[in-house]
């Protein structure tokens, strides 16, 4: 116990050093470690910054400031869709020559109801259906197991067929659903020019978005949660709205608010889209259109896009035709003249903050399903800052009154002991800066509690010492007595507490977490620091002063 | 530096604490019972993480009136409005936790109410309070809450269960008994607490009872490893004696560590800022009451549990 071999003594001034060299960087500004080029951003390291890595603690948001908001994509909403897909395309596939006859195709709950006007023909019905069948495709494009869907001949009912979606096949479009809106979010996000966000699935229905710096959440919703599905229809001018878009619409027309009137001006459409946003290749904004006043947006359309608007717009002169932005029409021009480069622009009231956002929408696709926040935690710069500066000085100030109260008590082994938290919290530190941890407001609580609870193991030891000196020991063997027996007790003590941090750690929510990983953290290398540091202080001093009587 | 107080400190006392132990048994009980009462008659003050809603941090004036910003909350009609004062901000200025109910509606139709509820609050405040700073808003659904209300409970219980197993692993049974009364005495005894004191339980709570779990076995396991060593030291003397012994033996150590560990969150609980208070508060709470029950609870339990002694454990 009280001997250090070279190799031992070597690594523990390693490990100390390398804790120093990731803890420092964090309490110098990085204006003066690095020398920062202007012009392209560049950094170059000034001196002795060249030996030392360049990474800092990452500050939660509750310390930096900036929006958390986890939105809930639509699932109902998905799996309606899926199933009307499905009753659709059964429809289809049973009108193929030669047709058999189905009396109704629906949806009906979560089932898709096939009810033939023939009983006898529902054998073949049930073939057609089957060749719709096929395994799910996973993640990786790889064929599954399972089917698709689940087809079954209604045994009570004769001329009936019902066909469900198999959970595989919902899970496979919960998978696809969630990772498309990831991707559209993220482009968005990025479009917008914002410090690095964080865009994360959370469960099967959530997509948590962080964006640091961003203290006006319904900014954040706007842009994530907006649908933006874009689609051309041809304006139908024999159809009335009526007022409030309350008139009565044929088959295949739909009435839609035009979007700059607030709901007062309606106009009615045909239902079917021509274009969708599918084929747009491109928009941008346009400053200064000679038709308009303020800026506009113009759009690009792909190939395909190209060919079927010019077609449209040869075919509809004089005709109006509305783009529609989730169930709003945001411009219906009159076709003048065919337009068949594919590009165009869409006019309106545009700000250029407001034109800008419709572009970056447009450019990003279209959500596959609708976004909701169900959880915001939103905090300011000012706040974030605060809550570090009382946390720190809750930190310095703890930390003072521990070191004085240590070594009160206990004399120069109080600053041995202190000395090693010193080192701990130095680990805890460059512990988080080198891996990268993210620290929070709980998880400086929790560096804070290390603090009280890391002398326990030298206060474990140094008792175990006392009693060892008090039945005649010499200091040294006290001291190896002491660190012996202590060692089993400090060892179930420390693993009691690492079980909580990880129960936390790992069933914690957000900010709970952070907690969980200093007190973790802090645990580790409390024991390292009491049991390898702190006795190393104790056996050079030692072995340096020779002592004939413990000063405890 | 030959000075050390901790000479002081008498390294084996004779307090008969095992003596007292129907007293301190009782205490327990009483207060258990009283926190029972407590949690069923007047309840919890959830935080804005499990009762859902919106809350937002403002810091005005400090002559703001807390009943004209409940007024004006209120007159939103997003249901009654909570007001509560979280201290000076500074120069004059007072910070305030204003929050409106969990927003009706099914689903997510509930879920977007809630936004709508969180942008009216937001635009009546400023329109109110044209100098008001808005510091920070958190929006919590009706599904995130409960869940935050099931994994908070789930996660206690899982320590719970995982500290009786390495209890069950490191000793025999008979302490993990012990130790498991002990911090389940602790848990309630917190949750009693925060009954009678109507401080505000959130996720913070949680993970301080967590820890509050963890230091208070932390203690019981330091006692538990003197008893044990000490029954087999001491082989003839009456289980009783040797209880006390052991407490006595660890009783400078729980003193020592208990106040540099309340030191440290008397520091937090003062200085750590508002949002902070809660957890440092049921910390301070649990030290306590985990350094009792380690003395007072878990040693005399192994009195009832008939403790082994001739265990050949190394």
């Amino acid at each position: 116990m009280l001997h250090f071999g070279r190799w031992k003594l070597f690594s523990i001034i390693f490990i100390t050093l390398l804790g120093v060299m990731y803890t420092i960087p964090n309490f110098v500004p990085e204006t003066d470690r690095y020398t920062i080029n202007e012009a392209d951003g560049t950094r170059t390291p000034n001196g002795i910054w060249r030996f030392i890595p360049s990474g800092t603690i990452n500050l939660g948001l509750d310390l930096q400031g900036g929006s958390h908001i986890v939105f809930e994509v639509d699932m109902d909403e998905v799996r309606d869709a899926q199933l009307e897909a499905l009753a659709s395309d059964i429809r289809t596939s049973l009108r193929n020559a030669p047709p058999v006859l189905a009396r109704s195709v629906s949806v009906i709950g979560d089932e898709v109801v096939v009810l033939m006007l023939r009983p006898e023909e529902r054998e073949t019905a049930l073939e057609r259906i089957r060749a719709l069948n096929s395994p799910v495709t996973t993640g990786a494009g790889q064929a599954g197991f399972a089917n698709m869907y689940d087809i079954s001949a209604d045994q009570s009912d004769p001329s009936a067929i019902r066909i469900t979606v198999t959970s595989e096949q919902y899970e496979s479009i919960r998978n696809r659903t969630l990772e498309q809106s990831i991707t559209v979010i993220r482009r968005r996000l990025d479009g917008l020019g914002t410090t690095d966000p964080t865009i994360a699935r959370s469960g099967d229905r959530r997509v948590l978005v962080q964006v640091p710096g961003a203290d006006d959440p319904q900014e954040i919703i706007d842009l994530v949660a907006t649908q933006a599905s874009m689609s051309f229809h041809m304006v139908d001018e024999n159809v009335d709205p009526g007022p409030n878009g309350q008139g009565r619409t044929p088959p295949g027309v739909s009435v839609f608010p035009l979007a700059d009137s607030g709901g007062t001006a309606w106009l009615a459409v045909e239902t079917r889209q021509r274009l969708t946003g599918e084929n747009l290749n491109q928009s941008y904004v346009v400053a200064n259109h000679p038709n308009f006043v303020g800026p506009v947006v113009g759009f690009r359309l792909d190939t395909q896009g190209a060919l079927i608007f010019g077609e449209l717009t040869r075919a509809n002169r004089g005709r109006r035709f509305a783009i529609v932005l989730d169930d709003q029409i945001i411009t219906a021009p009159t076709i003048n003249e065919p337009i068949l480069g594919g590009s165009g622009v869409i006019g309106g009231s545009y700000t250029y903050e407001t034109a800008n956002q419709l572009v970056i929408l447009l450019n990003a696709g279209a959500l596959p399903a609708s976004l909701t926040p169900v959880e915001q935690r939103v905090v300011t710069a000012s706040l974030g800052r605060d809550q570090i500066e009382s946390g720190r000085l809750a930190v310095a100030i703890g930390f003072a009154l521990v070191i004085a109260f240590m070594i009160a008590m206990y004399g120069v082994f109080g600053v041995f002991s202190t000395t090693a938290l010193l080192v701990n919290v130095v680990l805890i530190l460059g512990g988080l800066s080198g891996l990268g941890m993210t620290l929070t407001l709980p998880g400086i609580a929790g560096i804070i509690l290390t603090i009280g609870m890391a002398v326990d193991a030298n206060v474990l030891i140094y008792e175990r010492i006392r009693e060892e000196a008090k039945n005649n020991r010499t200091p040294v063997q006290a001291l190896q007595a002491g660190y012996e027996r202590a060692l089993a007790a400090i060892l179930d003590a420390n693993i009691t507490t690492f079980i909580a941090a990880a129960v936390l750690y790992m069933l914690g929510a957000g900010p709970v977490r952070g907690f969980a990983v200093t007190l973790g953290v802090g645990i580790l290398t409390s024991v390292f620091t009491a049991f390898v540091v702190s006795r190393l202080l104790a056996v050079l001093w030692l072995r340096a002063v020779k002592p004939t009587k413990l000063p405890l | 530096m030959s000075l050390a107080l901790v000479k002081y400190l008498p390294t084996s006392g004779t307090i008969p604490f095992i003596r007292g132990r129907f007293i301190a048994l009782g205490l327990s009980a009483l207060f258990i019972a009283f926190s029972m009462f407590e949690f069923a008659t007047v309840g919890i003050n959830f935080g804005i993480d499990f009762r859902g809603g919106i809350q937002t941090e403002v810091v005005a004036d400090e002559s703001t009136a807390i009943e004209d910003l409940r007024a004006t909350a209120n007159a939103l009609g997003l249901g009654e409005a909570r007001v509560q004062g979280a201290g000076s901000a500074g120069e004059g200025l007072t910070t305030y936790l204003i929050s409106l109910p969990l927003q009706e509606g099914e689903g997510l139709e509930g879920e977007a109410a809630q936004n709508d509820a969180r942008e009216a609050l937001e635009t009546a405040l400023e329109a109110a309070y044209p100098t008001i700073d808005m510091r920070g808003t958190t929006v919590i659904g009706g599904a995130v809450s409960g869940e935050l209300i099931i994994t908070g409970f789930t996660a206690i219980g899982v320590a719970l269960f995982l500290m009786l197993v390495y209890i069950w692993f490191r000793f025999e049974w008979q302490y993990s008994v012990g130790a498991i009364i002990a911090l389940t005495h602790d848990v309630i005894a917190t949750v009693g607490m925060f009954s009678l004191t109507q401080m505000t339980f959130d996720l913070a709570t949680v993970a301080a009872i967590l820890t509050i779990v963890g230091y208070s076995m932390n203690d019981t396991v330091v006692v538990y490893d003197r008893i044990r060593e000490n029954l087999r030291k001491y082989k003839r003397k009456p289980l009783q004696e040797v209880l006390d012994l052991s407490i006595n033996n660890t009783l400078s150590r729980t003193i020592l560590t208990s106040v540099t560990t309340l030191v440290a969150l008397i520091s937090l609980y003062l200085i750590g800022g508002t949002a902070l208070k809660g957890f440092a508060f049921a910390m301070i709470w649990g030290v306590l009451i985990g350094t009792f029950s380690s003395i007072f609870v878990a040693a005399p339990i192994l009195l009832f549990t008939n403790v082994q002694r001739d265990s050949s454990d190394s």
